[in-house]
């Protein structure tokens, strides 16, 4: 190949928006780690409400029955209107979503527009199946991508397979060995057209159910002061909660819970 | 026949060849002011930029022939995304970048088979002070000036420097600096927002990423009090 003082030649050439492409032909080492007994981060959830979607995350990894972590973050901002949350492998989720994030914005700049959010929650599925190689040795990592689309004006959620297919969530969603649990209180108390911080109230209850049941999920570790992760994507962007904000809502959920212990009571029909 | 031409010929050519082509070009204004630094671009076109995001607190802008700088746009934001990624984001400098255009425009320039670029580009970084704020000039054959207060590059720049010279001062508000560039770049009546592509670097705001395109109701508004 030709080369040129200043950029490696490969900077030059014409063609591809795609920083993952950029990173494969410039032949940089993947930052996946090699070792496979990393800490393992666990349960998200995500529902929508009125005006957008909202997601939370524990804050534990553990490594077989040790917690490796009580503080690890698995929610992030994808890029001014949308979230990635991912459990699994915890070095390679890290990297997956800084991968993913450099992605959209490398393309943003790049093309002069923001990628629709059906090309993102694409492309998202795109990077998975690069990386199932490493998935099939172990190092699975499975994301859960939410935020506002302007198109079509409405909050969106897609869930993932370690192939990389993707499947879109029309209510609540969520990910993880708590998942189950989360699932089940989730189907219970959520309410599409309910407000943000009522939304917010029912995700804290799913994992507080998760990690009642779950030992790999943290649940609301109100003696360390470790909040989860929650963070809101509607038409006025990406936001994450103060901790502080979110530490009130979960004293509230734990005084009730204080008294009822399986959580909100309802009718049986 | 081959016949002698002395170096000093050759590069006078080359320069004269270059020059040329970037005088064909409308020019760019790039502004140290207190809310950051402005970016004022001739430009009749809303979608073909001549200013554009490199990276966190990095813009560039340019003059000349389109693809040239074009894909020199384009390298330099792999460059800025690569670098942020194998390191940290903190690790990306607007001094790195401009070094690396400098190398690439220099060798070109002195090179006895490629032609020269036709371009001359402004690399910016904003800082938390504006004092700590960095401007670099890069012309087509490589060389590199770290301006000090503003620059501009173009086919009229000289004419345009003097003119803002007279009027500046680097504690301008955003509608003073914008009206100040819009009034130099033109020659005979100042210039209307739909001729113009307005860009900021932030100093202060909550985002990552500080670089924001100004629409035309703005710039309107900005020009017009």
């Amino acid at each position: 190949m030709e080369t040129h003082p200043g950029f490696p030649a490969n900077f030059l050439a014409g063609g591809s928006a795609s920083f993952a492409e950029l990173l494969r032909t410039e032949g940089t080492p993947p930052g996946v780690p090699a070792d496979a007994g990393g800490p393992h981060g666990t349960t998200i959830v995500a529902a929508s409400y009125a005006d957008g979607v909202v997601i939370s995350g524990d804050r534990r990894a553990t490594m077989g029955n040790v917690i490796a972590l009580h503080d690890v973050r698995k929610v992030f901002a994808a890029d001014e209107e949308s979230i990635i949350g991912i459990a699994g492998s915890a070095g390679v989720a890290k990297e997956l979503v800084k991968l993913f994030q450099v992605e959209l914005e490398h393309f943003e700049k790049v093309e002069g527009t923001r990628l629709s959010f059906e090309g993102k929650a694409n492309r998202l599925g795109a990077l998975l199946r690069a990386h199932l190689p490493s998935a099939m040795q172990g190092l699975t990592v499975l994301p859960l991508f939410a935020g506002w689309d302007r198109t079509a004006a409405a909050g969106r959620m897609f869930t993932y397979d370690p192939t990389g297919g993707r499947y879109e969530e029309h209510r609540h969603a969520a990910l993880g060995s708590g998942a189950a649990y989360a699932r089940s209180a989730l189907k219970k108390l959520h309410d599409p057209d309910a407000d943000e911080l009522t939304t917010v109230t029912v995700l804290l209850q799913s994992l507080f159910d998760a990690a009642d049941d779950d030992a790999a999920t943290s649940g609301l570790d109100l003696t360390r002061g470790v909040m989860p992760v929650v963070m809101r994507a509607s038409a006025d962007g990406v936001v994450r909660w103060d901790p502080d904000r979110v530490r009130a809502v979960a004293e509230d959920i734990v005084a009730a819970r204080a008294r009822r212990h399986g959580g909100p009571k309802g009718g049986a029909l | 026949m081959p016949f002698y031409v002395s170096p000093e010929q050759q590069m006078l050519d080359r320069a004269e060849f270059a020059r040329k082509g970037i005088a064909r070009g409308r020019s760019v204004a790039v502004l140290k002011s207190g809310p950051g630094i402005v970016f004022v671009a001739e430009n009749h076109s809303s979608t073909l930029h001549k200013v554009s995001e490199i990276y966190d607190h990095i813009g560039f802008a340019a003059v000349g022939r389109y693809h040239e700088f074009e894909s020199l746009r384009i390298a330099g934001i792999r460059h800025a995304d690569m670098r942020g990624y194998s390191y940290d984001r903190a690790d990306v400098t607007a001094r790195s970048l401009a070094g690396a255009y400098s190398q690439l425009l220099g060798a070109a320039f002195a090179s006895s088979v490629d032609k020269p670029f036709e371009v001359e580009l402004i690399v910016a970084e904003v800082a938390a002070q504006a004092e700590e704020d960095v401007l670099y000039r890069i012309s087509y054959d490589g060389v590199i000036n770290d301006e000090r207060s503003f620059s501009v590059i173009g086919g009229d720049a000289e004419r345009l420097a003097n003119h803002i010279e007279g009027a500046y001062a680097a504690t301008m508000p955003l509608a003073d600096t914008v009206r100040l560039a819009a009034g130099s770049l033109s020659a005979s009546a100042p210039l209307g927002a739909h001729q113009l592509e307005v860009a900021l670097l932030e100093r202060s705001t909550d985002r990552r990423r500080r670089f924001r395109r100004l629409d035309r109701t703005l710039v309107e508004e900005l020009l017009h009090g």
